[in-house]
């Protein structure tokens, strides 16, 4: 690991002038990604910014019903909070669907966000990777890619965002706040992360140097009712193969509204808008269902070994949308 | 046992800092090359043992300790960002003529073949009680908004977090759940 300098700021001014300042410097969050890949030698910062003393680890709820979550609260305090528990129940099924316990006690809202590819050959220094030295090529296009993309992927880069917090954001439509040396602005966590194009090593739309303060999780009544359904390799403690992110919204029979979501299947997490507009005002069945998810996923380009996603999705949605569909009141 | 403030290296070159920690009560002046995780801090310099490194990546449980009364993967956390702050290792759980009920447990319900991950279980299992006592969910709780019942399904997805080589997982689990019972 390369040696570096480390800094605990005391306000977010002065995190912010420090990133600014230095080319090579970091924020850390509870670190359980980025020290990851500092071991490995795939970031190499010269100056780490402690963003955890600062005061951002706040949950609280706002007055229209919505949800306002501080940067550095951990994963596990937010999965338990009371609110978020009764009014946004989807943060924490996929909070409590991803990593362990003692991962949850310290990874960070922002970190959670911004948690690099599992890619392995990002992973791995001596592969080709554009990701992480562009220009070098994507061992994992002809390689193993079993658990990368089938969406929005390119011929630069075929990772998959693994983050399961963010699906679950982007189907609530929440809004991060950030600031840079700009000042203040908000982002849609639908527009955090970006498909690959040429240019896989800009993963986010946030300027150099931002720093995530809060995220904002408007009001969705009818999403108490919801599911995130996690496939993966082991039973638990494992990222996704492939998620669903679901809220349901019948009247009478007929799908009033509905969020859907996906993870693991492309380079950001993915807002399944297709499929939500072939559902809104049909009659509700387990057809209707399986056509809005085949809607979604007509975009889809398997790779060579995960052709399997694509059913695999297909069938989540359907089981995720008539579970729900079973169990909301009409 | 180490204590007091070494005589590290000056950190005039910014690449170590001086970390004031708590192990098990007691105070520690140190100062650490910033790259020391806190697994590697209590192992190499503390000579505190009893956290193991399984995998240094997060992905095996062994190196687990309590900090601040949470449990954590020592091997990710840099000891600098812990100035002031307090950790608990399975050295700290009783001492060896007066075993906590935890760990009276695993030996009475046979918790463990070669013992690696068993620091690791045992210091994950405490804080994981108390996540139950704190009524906090789990991924296998069916609802969210009530009170925690510890079934055996709870106790696994719980300490899905600690992986053991030996596959000692159901008298891991009966361990666990006689010394839940005995709170
Ligand atoms: C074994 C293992 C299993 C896991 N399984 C899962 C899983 O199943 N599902 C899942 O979703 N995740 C999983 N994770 C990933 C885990 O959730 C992330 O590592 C964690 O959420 C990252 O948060 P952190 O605070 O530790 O981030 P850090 O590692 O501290 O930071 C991550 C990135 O975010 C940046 N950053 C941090 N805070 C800010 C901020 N406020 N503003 C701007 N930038 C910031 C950092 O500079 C860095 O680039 C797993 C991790 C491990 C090690
Ligand atoms: S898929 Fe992306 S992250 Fe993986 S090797 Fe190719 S360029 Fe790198
Ligand atoms: S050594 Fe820390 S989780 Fe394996
Ligand atoms: S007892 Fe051997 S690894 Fe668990």
């Amino acid at each position: 690991m390369r040696a570096f300098r480390y800094q605990r700021p005391a306000d977010v001014a002065e995190a912010v002038a420090l990133l600014d300042a230095e080319p090579d410097a970091a924020y850390l969050g509870g670190g359980t990604n980025l020290v990851d890949l500092m071991k490995l030698g795939v970031q190499r910062p010269d100056l780490l910014v402690d963003v955890t003393g600062l005061p951002l680890d706040t949950v609280d709820t706002l007055p229209d019903g919505g949800l306002r979550v501080g940067a550095t609260v951990r994963n596990s305090d937010l999965a338990a909070h009371p609110a978020v528990r009764r009014d946004h129940p989807l943060l924490s099924r996929a909070l409590l669907a991803g990593a362990s316990g003692q991962l949850r006690n310290m990874a960070t809202t922002a970190g959670n966000l911004l948690q690099r590819t599992r890619c392995v050959y990002f992973q791995d220094t001596g592969k080709a990777c554009n990701k992480r030295e562009p220009g070098t090529g994507c061992a994992a296009r002809h390689g193993q890619n079993r658990d990368l993309a089938i969406l929005g992927w390119s011929e630069f880069c075929v990772a998959t965002h693994p983050s399961d917090l963010a699906v679950a954001l982007v189907a609530l439509d929440a809004v991060l706040e950030v600031y840079d040396p700009g000042g203040a602005r908000e982002i849609p966590v639908a527009e955090l992360h970006r498909t690959p194009g040429e240019q896989p090593e800009r993963e986010t739309n946030l300027p150099r140097g931002a720093l995530i303060t809060a995220v904002r999780v408007p009001p969705l009544p009818f999403a108490r009712r919801c599911t995130y359904l996690k496939a993966r390799d082991r039973a638990t403690f494992a990222f996704a193969v492939g998620s669903v992110a679901a809220a349901l919204d019948l009247d009478g029979d007929t799908v009033r509204d509905v969020r859907l979501a996906y993870g693991a299947v492309a380079h950001r997490p993915w807002r399944a808008y297709r499929a939500e507009e072939a559902l809104r005002g049909r009659p509700f069945t387990a057809e209707l269902a399986a056509r809005a998810a085949d809607a979604e996923l007509a975009a889809a380009r398997p790779l060579p070994h995960n052709g399997f996603k694509v059913a695999l999705i297909r069938n989540l949605t359907v089981r995720a949308l008539t579970g729900l569909a079973a169990a909301v009141p009409r | 046992m180490r204590s007091g403030r070494e005589s590290g290296k000056p950190a005039e070159d910014g690449r170590s800092s001086p970390v004031a920690l708590t192990v098990n009560g007691v105070r520690h002046d140190l100062t650490l090359d910033n790259r020391a995780t806190l697994l590697d801090a209590l192992r190499e310099r503390l000579a505190l043992i009893g956290s193991k490194k399984g995998c240094d990546h997060g992905q095996c449980g062994s190196c687990t300790v309590l900090l601040d009364g949470r449990r954590v993967k020592s091997c990710l956390i840099l000891a600098v960002t812990l100035d002031g702050r307090a950790v608990v290792t399975v050295e700290g759980l009783a001492g060896p003529e007066d075993l906590s009920p935890l760990q009276a447990a695993f030996v009475a319900r046979d918790a463990f073949q070669c013992g690696y991950c068993t620091p690791g279980q045992l210091c994950s299992a405490r804080g994981m009680l108390d996540e139950v006592a704190r009524d906090w969910p789990s991924a296998v709780t069916e609802d969210l908004t009530a009170p925690v019942e510890l079934t055996d399904a709870e106790v696994r997805e719980r300490m899905s977090g600690n992986l053991c080589r030996c596959a000692a997982y159901p008298n891991i689990v009966a361990a666990i759940r006689d010394a839940a019972a005995a709170r």
